[in-house]
């Protein structure tokens, strides 16, 4: 997660209408203020007087509680706010025993408990004050939020968040542990077809991802992502129809199946001498087709087995031995290079 | 080096915005054929390559690429610039040739990360 705690939303784009382009820049934090609303994180233990109280009363709860403003409510109806600066005022005039009505403001700046937070976010910004009375629904306070709330939610929800994923992984990594068989395998399985270019790579990708998440180091990972990679593009640059991939994960190997109907390999070890190729030069213009590619999946493999008749199909077998710190599943890995 | 101070050598722009800017490079590898990359690349590497289509993403993403640039003033079209926004994958164009960036950034003190491609 890479969330800048500092980059509180609307001081990063103060005064800013959001294109598109700014909406890209927009990072976790500034998110959550969208998603999160303001009675997720607002505080509901209120410090409240009555109109009839006096300035004395604001001093000692001020003091007692360690909070710097106390909301004046009336027959639960809000109805003003004295600050530290409306007490200064009273302080300088040595009047500490008026009521709190005659320096309570009584103009308040108030937010819904409904709203998100980017609306909180925005008046702080905008007002320059530090709390924010919530109201609810039917115009009752309801609570009272200030940038600590809002620093504090968000921090809560970024916890949540990554204790959450923590959790995904961990109970992935362990997946065969408490499954009891004689033999456990998990298998993933791709429909790769023909001349599709622009996806070629995806099925490798995900087995790349899952293998991970399984809890595979790197470096297996690595080795079996561009060993399969390989055989998707030939599969999307040779085939007639496309074919197959087959990943079956075991705790100590994982094997992929790779087959297609067609058009089959003339001549097996040719095809498996660097360089050679019967790729057209639109695919060479890809980066492919320069007669690597089953070389780099018999480097990447432990185990390599190809078949193939002319006319009929293609069929590899590509094997992963996995040594004991490379276990998949089991809950050894953790992101070894 | 970490990404972000490519910038400083490479006269280029960045051209994603989700990557990871402070990921390390642990040096570099320019080529423009992607089974060559595949085969001789070591892992968090800087790849300077001519060529712009989704596979360089791929190969990227399977061989555990730091960062690509794009040599020659080449950018890449929608399709790669979106597939590398979602593997998070930082992309730069200079226009620069990959000799000179190659010069420029051994010269900064990027190792070579290309192993030969021995049968």
């Amino acid at each position: 997660m890479t969330s800048n705690i500092s980059n509180i939303p609307s001081s990063r784009f103060k005064g800013k209408i959001i294109t598109d382009k700014l909406a890209g820049q927009i990072s976790r934090v500034e998110e959550l203020a969208y998603i999160l609303k303001i009675k997720d994180v607002m505080s509901t233990s209120l410090k409240t007087l009555t109109p009839q109280a006096t300035m004395q009363d604001v001093i000692n709860v001020l003091r007692d509680y360690r909070i710097s403003g106390v909301l004046i409510v009336d027959n639960e109806k809000l109805v003003g706010l004295v600050s530290t600066e409306d007490l200064i005022r009273c302080l300088e005039k040595n009047d500490k025993f008026a009521s709190v009505k005659s320096y309570m403001s009584t103009q308040l700046t108030t937010v819904n408990s409904f709203d998100f937070l980017t609306e909180a976010l925005k008046l702080f910004t905008r007002t320059g004050f530090g709390r924010l009375p919530v109201l609810d629904e039917n115009k009752m306070l309801v609570g009272i939020i200030t940038k600590y709330d809002v620093t504090y939610g968000l921090l809560r929800a970024l916890e949540h968040e990554y204790h959450e994923e923590e959790v995904r992984r961990y109970r992935a990594s362990h997946l065969f542990e408490d499954i009891e068989s004689n033999r456990t395998s998990l298998v993933l399985r791709y429909d790769i077809k023909q001349n599709d270019f622009i996806h070629g790579g995806e099925a490798s990708s995900q087995i790349k991802r899952a293998l991970t998440r399984l809890g595979a180091s790197n470096q297996l990972s690595r080795r079996v992502g561009i060993a399969v990679y390989e055989a998707e593009m030939n599969l999307i640059i040779h085939t007639i129809h496309g074919g197959s991939i087959h990943v079956e994960i075991e705790p100590n190997q994982i094997s992929v199946y790779v087959w297609d109907d067609g058009p089959g390999i003339e001549d097996i070890e040719q095809a498996l001498k660097p360089g050679f190729s019967t790729a057209t030069q639109e695919i060479r213009n890809l980066g492919f087709g320069a007669g690597m590619g089953l070389n780099n999946i018999l480097r990447c493999a432990d185990e390599f087995k190809i078949t193939s008749e002319l006319g009929k199909g293609t069929h590899l077998v590509i094997k992963f031995f996995l040594k004991h710190e490379d276990k998949v599943g089991e809950g050894y890995s953790q992101n070894k290079e | 080096m970490i990404v972000k101070e490519l910038l400083q050598f490479i006269d280029g722009t960045l051209l994603t915005k989700s990557s990871d800017l402070d990921r390390e490079i642990k040096g570099c590898c320019s080529a423009d054929l992607m089974s060559d990359v595949l085969a001789s690349i070591q892992p968090n590497a800087l790849l300077l390559t001519g060529l712009c289509n989704p596979q360089v993403i791929r190969t990227a993403q399977m061989a555990d690429v730091a960062a690509i640039v794009f040599v020659r003033g080449k950018k890449p079209d929608q399709t790669t610039l979106n597939l590398a926004e979602k593997e998070q994958i930082p992309l730069f164009t200079s226009p620069l040739g990959m000799f000179e960036l190659s010069g420029r950034l051994y010269t900064a003190g990027l190792p070579s990360l290309e192993m030969p491609i021995s049968n």
